[in-house]
């Protein structure tokens, strides 16, 4: 037993639902420190103790080590209950980078399925299936320039990492971007380097590859019947990405991509970890011992990696400005497809939350955005307006995606001169050309009549 | 004069478009971009085209004037007061300003407006610098002085108060300064040297302090509108850079005065990212006002609600404003009243706690942070 008197003390073993097993090597992890300090304590300076159970020493944000669990565990426990995250009846993936917040976040959502499972033996009627979880991995491993055997090695490692989290089977997909062209491999990862190739900046770059994966991630989710998407974003990714938004001119769209829900996506998004701190959930990892595994992460590029620095300097002045940058985001409006709106699909939801959701479903109006094509952000008004007119002027399928980008995609990501461009629109993924499809189909009714049969066009280039 | 034309350009834009014959290969690419006839004198910040002198000077000024245009800045017949520091920003929009009004047959009845603090020594280079654009542009020059305005100088209350906490009071004051002076002198409106890269610093601030409200109006291009003298910015999508620039490649100016403020670490910051920013992408900053403009706020976040100072009808959210507030203890010969821990007597306990939130604040972040 640790030294913080277990549970029972500090509370922490009401929140804390792993296994057993993970329970004992947590805790015998940070003891031997403990009992050190304790035989000090006589003589030298007094340590400060956790102000959670006041029974042992503080070791991280003035708690002890459970405590300090229990709190990170507590706030992702709650983002998943208030907003309804994880239904029963769900199915859920995982997206594994091998960085600690998804680390963190596979870790508490296997921790959360053990319980229900446990849950579901012990009951009599056994009515609440559990919900079913996988792991995605999506291997980047063309654009970095490891060698071929220390990628071997870093997806041995992953398959390791999730084969341990037992019981419960959870089945890994790991699937290299390229696979995004569902052509055989060679030829899409040909296609893929030049289509980067083909975006001359490299903020540009590095954002459309971002938007590549969560493609990447949808497609495995839709291939294997997933109905939920699970990212690790943290409050310290949310600020940089808040940040690195309004420098790329995207403050319209902003508020789309921080919320716990995102919906506009065939498989809804969600973010649990939004409330925890980088610097947290990596505490956490080495905490736990738990592995990680980011041989294959590249620096962030151009603004991100500007950003990046900018927000870490003020973190280091101030180390709750990363969750003030988030607030102040949170304050602004989010869109109709941040929540849920499926019929039925708060059904499950504890009788005294479901009034909750079910009344902003019917006190809302949902009109449909229209997506950019490329990055899916919704358009501003003027943009919108702006797109309409170039809409009823152009003549081909290029054209009328290109009018329909958001801005910044235009700046930053499209190739400035025609021939550049035509060549970049041929080597788009399916995917992102079935997005058009979609957008212009919500857009309006006269343009869908000028575009089907472009569309049909491109389908039979598709295929 | 072409030669020295584009030595200032390259100063400025730190571009160096160096001199032809030393490489050759870039000789085609050295006429100017927009006109095709003359040799190039400058890379433009805000598009890194290589144009002429003439070209730059035309389209910084169609830039303003389409700013002025597009969002009814100015009704004819406006008297408007020119906020001058006598730093760049205020000479160059003295000039551009009188400039367009006379091309462009605006109207207004231009003075310009600068502030005395009454420190010793602090505002006489800057003074001599706004009686020079007097005498150069022909507008008129109105110089209120803190003693004009509140009955005290900066020198005056330092003595009183000493040296501790005076920065208050100077920032406190400034802030109405021009308000008052420009209602003493009668103007419809104020026009402000503050350009693009003040606008992208300030929404980066008002982010990265979680403060909603300002964020929601940082970029409005005038201020104030429900006021009795209401605020604009001609040069919200000037980029720092052309001014200077615009400054640097004229004759007329071979000196500029940088204002010697101080600035605390946290603006600092800010200011660097900008302007690392803008060195990676010199769009950077239009796009964080964009941004600005369009962020969604929503309609149930609370506002501050804004009053007027019961004595002085400035804008206030208390029931006096804090200028008030500290002349009445100056006047009284208490001047720690309304800075520090003062207790305010029975039925004044809590706007003194207000006051004492608001310049612990100022304490943090001296005060500057207020655009």
């Amino acid at each position: 037993m640790p030294s913080c008197g277990g549970g029972g003390a500090c509370g922490s073993n009401c929140s804390r639902s792993g296994g057993g097993d993970d329970d004992e090597t947590r805790n015998l992890l940070p003891e031997p420190e403990t009992r050190s300090c304790a035989d000090d304590d006589g003589q030298s300076r007094p340590r400060r103790l956790c102000f959670k159970c006041g029974e042992a020493e503080e070791a991280h944000n003035s708690m002890c080590p459970p405590c300090f669990r229990a709190s990170v565990f507590g706030k992702f426990k709650l983002a998943v209950t208030t907003n309804a995250m994880i239904a029963p009846t769900d199915n859920v993936l995982v997206a594994f980078s091998g960085g600690p917040a998804s680390r963190l976040a596979l870790q508490f959502i296997h921790e959360m399925q053990y319980k229900a499972l446990k849950n579901w033996d012990a009951s009599k009627s056994q009515a609440l299936p559990v919900f079913g979880v996988g792991v995605a991995f999506i291997d980047e491993s063309i654009l970095s320039p490891k060698p071929f055997h220390e990628v071997e090695k870093v997806i041995e490692d992953i398959k390791l990492i999730v084969s341990d989290l037992t019981p419960a089977h959870k089945e890994l997909h790991i699937a290299p971007i390229e696979r995004i062209y569902s052509l055989d491999l060679m030829e899409g990862r040909g296609k893929l380097k030049e289509l980067l190739h083909s975006i001359a900046d490299a903020t540009g770059r590095e954002d459309f590859l971002q938007y590549l994966r969560m493609l990447s991630l949808q497609k495995i989710a839709l291939d294997n019947k997933y109905n939920k998407l699970v990212l690790g974003s943290c409050t310290s990714g949310i600020a940089r990405h808040v940040l690195s938004s309004t420098v790329k001119g995207q403050g319209y769209s902003l508020p789309a991509d921080l919320q716990y829900v995102d919906s506009r996506w065939e498989v809804p998004v969600v973010l649990p970890l939004r409330d925890c701190l980088a610097q947290e959930l990596s505490m956490l990892c080495n905490l736990d011992g738990l592995k990680l595994q980011q041989v294959l992460d590249r620096p962030c590029a151009g603004i991100n990696g500007l950003v990046s620095s900018f927000v870490s300097l003020l973190q280091d002045e101030n180390p709750s400005r990363e969750r003030t940058i988030v607030r102040t985001a949170e304050k602004l409006k989010p869109f109709g497809f941040n929540k849920f709106v499926e019929n039925g699909y708060h059904d499950f939801l504890p009788s005294r939350l479901r009034p909750k959701f079910q009344n902003i479903i019917n006190e809302e109006t949902n009109h449909s955005e229209v997506l950019c094509p490329i990055c899916g952000s919704p358009l501003s008004e003027s943009e919108l307006l702006s797109s309409k007119t170039t809409c009823e002027t152009s003549q081909t399928s290029l054209e009328m995606f290109v009018a329909h980008c958001c801005q910044s995609c235009c700046f930053q990501i499209l190739p400035r001169e025609t021939k550049s461009l035509e060549q970049f629109f041929s080597l788009l993924p399916g995917s992102m050309m079935d997005r058009v499809k979609n957008d212009m189909s919500a857009n309006c009714r006269k343009l869908r009549e000028q575009i089907e049969d472009c569309l049909l066009s491109d389908d039979e280039e598709g295929t | 004069m072409e030669a020295a034309g584009a030595t200032a350009g390259a100063t400025a834009t730190a571009t160096a478009t160096a001199d032809g014959s030393s490489k050759p290969r870039r000789s085609s690419s050295r006429q100017c971009s927009i006109c095709n006839e003359r040799k190039a004198a400058l890379k433009r910040p805000k598009t890194l085209e290589q144009i002429c002198r003439e070209c730059f000077y035309v389209v910084f000024e169609e830039e303003i004037h389409k700013a002025i245009v597009d969002s009814h800045l100015f009704r004819p017949g406006e008297r408007v007061a020119i906020g001058a520091s006598g730093g760049k920003d205020s000479t160059v929009l003295a000039y551009v300003l009188s400039h367009l009004n006379r091309r462009h047959n605006y109207g207004l009845d231009l003075f310009l407006l600068s502030v005395d603090e009454g420190i010793t020594g602090y505002r006489d280079d800057s003074l001599e610098t706004v009686k020079r654009n007097e005498v150069q542009y022909g507008l008129p020059l109105k110089i209120v002085s803190y003693k004009d305005l509140y009955g005290w100088t900066m020198d005056e209350i330092v003595k009183a108060i000493g040296m501790k906490n005076n920065c208050t009071f100077c920032g406190v004051f400034r802030r109405q300064a021009l308000d008052r002076g420009a209602a003493l002198m009668k103007a419809d409106k104020i026009v402000t040297g503050h350009n693009a890269d003040d606008i992208a610093e300030t929404v980066i601030l008002n982010i990265l302090r979680g403060d909603i409200a300002r964020l929601s109006r940082c970029t409005l291009i005038t201020t104030g509108e429900d006021g009795p003298i209401p605020r604009c910015k001609p040069f919200k999508y000037t980029y720092e850079k052309e001014i200077v620039s615009r400054m640097l490649i004229s004759k007329s100016w071979t000196t500029f005065l940088q204002n010697a403020f101080t600035l605390n670490a946290y603006r600092g910051f800010a200011r660097e990212f900008i302007k690392d920013l803008e060195k990676i992408r010199p769009r950077a900053i239009l796009d964080i006002i964009t941004s600005g403009e369009n962020f969604r706020i929503s309609t149930s976040t609370k506002m501050p609600e804004q009053g007027t100072c019961e004595r002085c009808g400035y804008i206030s959210s208390q029931k006096l404003c804090k200028a008030c507030v500290l002349l009445e203890g100056l006047n009284r010969g208490m001047p720690k009243l309304g800075i520090g821990r003062v207790r305010g007597e029975d039925g004044r306990r809590r706007q003194s706690k207000q006051a004492n939130d608001a310049s612990s604040l100022h304490r943090k972040q001296s005060g500057t942070l207020e655009f």
